[in-house]
């Protein structure tokens, strides 16, 4: 099963390899091969489930000057029950040597799926979240950092 | 290693509230990628995993990749179901554990 994407608000599916080819043409150094990455990575932390856009919101600064802790913080709406409660939320950074970031777990007793936290970025990217719900539907979000200095090993 | 984490608990909690829990942990969050002066490959040692038990339940957990920064910072919500000890654990690849007990008083 090939990984569908939907961007922006259009309702336009693409395949993995199309996602692909429309992240190699960003700006600001996004590669095929960081796509390639981020889609395994991504296939890794939720099989199959066809991430839609919704339901996260990810705020980061717009410009990261020091790429070694870039602050960033996310929210997902959710009643948070028992019945209906956010199970994870994957954070990706497609643009550094290693995309995953993290994955947080949450469970009823969480009472909010918010985060804030650090991370490293190695360069100018797109930052993407993906929330995992009790009923096994994914959301997804997006962001692009310009980081002035980059975080990763050097 | 043996440095004391930091939490932060509201000063004033109710039953059945959702509060936000600030933590943070000395910790260098090595990534594998660096190389030494000789050019030999460092080991990557971070903390993997992060986990928040209050009385008993676990609240949230976080499995940590090589993205997050060093002296990881995490913020996170709990709801409230009563007074309880707050267990924040912090395992590294070395196999290092880090666990900081913290009481939420009901005020």
């Amino acid at each position: 099963m090939a990984l569908q994407v939907l961007i922006d608000r259009r309702t336009l599916l693409l395949s993995s390899a199309g996602a692909a080819a429309i992240l190699a043409l960003l700006p600001d150094g996004a590669h095929a091969q960081d796509a390639q990455a981020l889609d395994a990575s991504i296939r890794k932390a939720i099989g199959d489930a066809k991430p839609v856009e919704g339901r996260i919101t990810l705020t980061l600064p717009e410009i990261a000057e020091n790429g070694n802790t870039v602050p960033f913080e996310f929210v997902v709406q959710s009643p948070m029950t028992d019945a209906d409660y956010v199970k994870a939320v994957h954070v990706f950074a497609p643009g550094n040597p290693q995309p995953e970031v993290a994955t947080f777990l949450f469970t009823a007793a969480s009472g909010k799926a918010a985060v804030n936290s650090r991370m490293r970025l190695a360069k100018t990217q797109d930052i993407v979240a993906l929330a995992e719900m009790s009923d096994g539907t994914v959301f997804m979000t997006k962001r692009i950092v310009k980081v002035t200095i980059g975080g990763c090993g050097g | 290693m043996s440095v004391k984490p930091r939490i932060k608990l509201p000063d004033l909690i109710k039953s059945g509230d959702v509060i936000e829990v600030k933590t943070l942990v000395s910790h260098v969050m090595e990534t594998g990628q660096r190389k030494d002066k000789d050019g030999k490959p460092i080991a990557r040692n971070i903390i993997n995993s992060f986990t928040a038990v209050h009385a008993g339940k676990t609240v949230f957990e976080a499995k940590l990749q090589p993205g997050t920064s060093s002296n990881p910072f995490i913020s996170f919500f709990m709801k409230v179901s009563g007074p309880g000890d707050l267990v924040l654990t912090w395992i590294d690849d070395a196999g290092v554990k880090i666990t900081d007990t913290v009481a939420v008083k009901i005020g």
